[in-house]
């Protein structure tokens, strides 16, 4: 699903923030990215859905090589990969439906269809009773759960997470890992960046460990490794 | 793109235009003050050409025969003219009818005139008129040229000042509109932006989940749209009215008869499509220049 071959980025500050990666992510897998503040887990993330060009080497997501996609086709690739960030990036004066059926409108789906889809999606993160709610009237979980039904409401393949629990105490950052493990179930690809030693350890899941740019560990099913 | 697209660009523009009320209300009048200016020089220059050409319609070389020519020669001086490209008709005059008009013209003290029809000290005159009233200098050298001719004479200075007056207020009108196009554009530039600026999250998260350019551009275009068009409308109804009014004022008064306006009819029909052509122009123009900037990043 996701292959990256001798990838490097230098930003051009000169930051050197991956320093050859190679990496292959199977379709249905469930990756988790950890490693220390700074070590390039953010940047890893935004090479994969383009927010980042890598400096060398060749990132393919599905069968499309992301170099190779002209600059006006990036929304078609963006429109595969869903995106979910620790502060959930929710547009604060759309209700919640809104919120999750602005990602169809700008594809221009179908009132009808706009409106199944984003009550699916909403059942699926549990929401559906709070469809009218304004962000700022939803607990921090809550929100991110939005946020995770706006990511997968045009079925993408792959739904990458950077820090999703960041922002979240223990018991609800339990409650969006359960949503994403269904997610996960229903076939979708997830890659998520995280520094939640608990989650790692007891959600047993691919790890892959990023240090100084490089990948310094890859166990199918590792643990946290670092002492917070 | 779809119609129901349209309409929530549509809706999402015009939202920003009252969003923004005070920038709007800047790049409105800028338009408006710039439009305002733009037409009324366009009324003057159109009028000053009318005028104008009124003028070089009257525009004539009067040639004046050499007293010793005979009706020979006259013919022969005719035929000379006629050949000449530029010609557009050549009226004979005879010295007693010249004297005649001159007389009447006179009015009462005309009768002091009567004594010189013993004696008429007049010249016989060939009155030529030029195809193009420009060449009426350039004939009446040329003329000037020719046997049995005593003098010419044109109405040259006033064509000719009325011709550099038209064009120094032309290329001052280019000028004044010019700069005030570009601060029009640059004020609505700076308001679109201000609207990309307070939306900056919004279209962050656009392009997140897969919003093509065009997408985020069209609310934009549509605010630069409007921005433009609401700043013609004041302008263009009060040239339209003040003009038709003035013009009625004009033909209403007699000492002004000799004022020749441009009639009001298609004048201001184009005058107005003008007008709101640049407007939605400029707006349009200064609203892709921002947006354009905002998205490469
Ligand atoms: N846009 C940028 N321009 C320049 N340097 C950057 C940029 N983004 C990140 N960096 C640098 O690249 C390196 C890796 O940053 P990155 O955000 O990928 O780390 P991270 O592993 O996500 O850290 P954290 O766990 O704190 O989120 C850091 O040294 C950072 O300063
Ligand atoms: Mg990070």
């Amino acid at each position: 699903m996701i292959t990256m071959k001798e990838v490097w980025k230098t930003y051009p500050n000169g930051v050197m923030a991956i320093n050859g990666i190679d990496i292959h992510i199977d379709k249905s897998e469930f990756v988790y990215v950890v490693g220390p503040s700074g070590a390039g887990k953010s940047t890893f993330i935004k090479l994969m859905y383009r927010e980042e060009k890598p400096t060398r080497g060749t990132i393919k997501i599905g069968d499309e090589e992301l170099s190779k996609i002209k600059e006006r086709h990036i929304p078609l690739l963006r429109r595969k990969i869903g995106v979910v960030f620790q502060d959930f990036k929710l547009l604060p004066s759309l209700s919640v439906y809104e919120n999750v059926a602005f990602a169809l409108e700008v594809i221009e789906e179908s009132k009808a269809n706009i409106r199944k889809r984003v009550m699916q999606v909403l059942d699926i993160v549990r929401l559906k009773n709070k469809a009218r709610f304004l962000p700022h009237e939803l607990s921090g979980g809550e929100q991110q759960r939005v946020a995770i039904a706006r990511a997968i409401v045009n079925n993408p393949s792959v739904l990458i997470a950077d820090e999703p629990t960041g922002n979240l105490d223990p018991e609800t950052s339990w409650e969006i890992m359960k949503i994403l493990e269904e997610i996960n179930d229903r076939g979708t690809t997830i890659v998520m960046a995280t520094h939640n030693k608990e989650i790692v350890n007891t959600m047993r899941k691919r790890v892959i460990a990023i240090e100084g740019g490089r990948v310094a560990r890859d166990d199918a099913k590792g643990g946290y490794g670092y002492e917070r | 793109m779809k119609g129901r697209t349209l309409g929530r660009h549509v809706k999402e523009g015009g939202k920003n235009l009252v969003r923004n009320g005070w920038m709007t209300f800047a790049s409105i009048s800028a338009v408006t003050i710039m439009l305002f200016v733009v037409g009324a020089f366009l009324l003057l220059i159109m009028n000053i050409n009318e005028f104008a050409d009124s003028l070089e319609d009257d525009v004539e070389v009067r040639v004046f025969i050499d007293l010793t020519a005979d009706e020979e020669n006259q013919s022969e001086l005719e035929t000379e003219i006629q050949d000449i490209d530029m010609v557009q008709t050549v009226d004979f005059v005879a010295k007693e009818d010249g004297l005649e008009s001159l007389i009447t013209s006179f009015g009462d003290q005309g009768t002091y005139l009567e004594s010189l029809r013993e004696e008429n000290p007049l010249n016989d005159v060939f009155v030529v008129q030029a195809q193009d009233p420009q060449q009426t200098q350039v004939l009446a050298e040329e003329i000037q040229t020719l046997s049995y001719v005593d003098d010419v004479e044109y109405g040259a200075d006033i064509v000719e000042q009325l011709f550099s007056v038209t064009n120094i207020m032309r290329y001052a009108g280019i000028v004044l509109i010019v700069g005030l196009m570009f601060t029009a554009m640059f004020l609505i530039a700076n308001t679109i932006k201000i609207t990309i600026i307070a939306r900056k999250r919004e279209i962050q998260i656009m392009k997140l989940v897969g919003a093509t350019n065009g997408f985020i551009r069209w609310p934009f275009f549509v605010e630069g749209l409007l921005l433009g068009v609401l700043g013609a409308i004041i302008p263009i109804s009060a040239l339209s009215y003040g003009y038709v009014k003035l013009v009625e004022v004009v033909q209403g008064t007699p000492e002004l008869s000799f004022l020749t306006m441009t009639p009001p009819n298609p004048l201001i029909l184009q005058m107005g499509g003008l007008l709101l052509g640049i407007g939605a122009f400029i707006g349009i123009w200064g609203s892709m220049m921002s947006v354009r900037k905002f998205l490469k990043v």
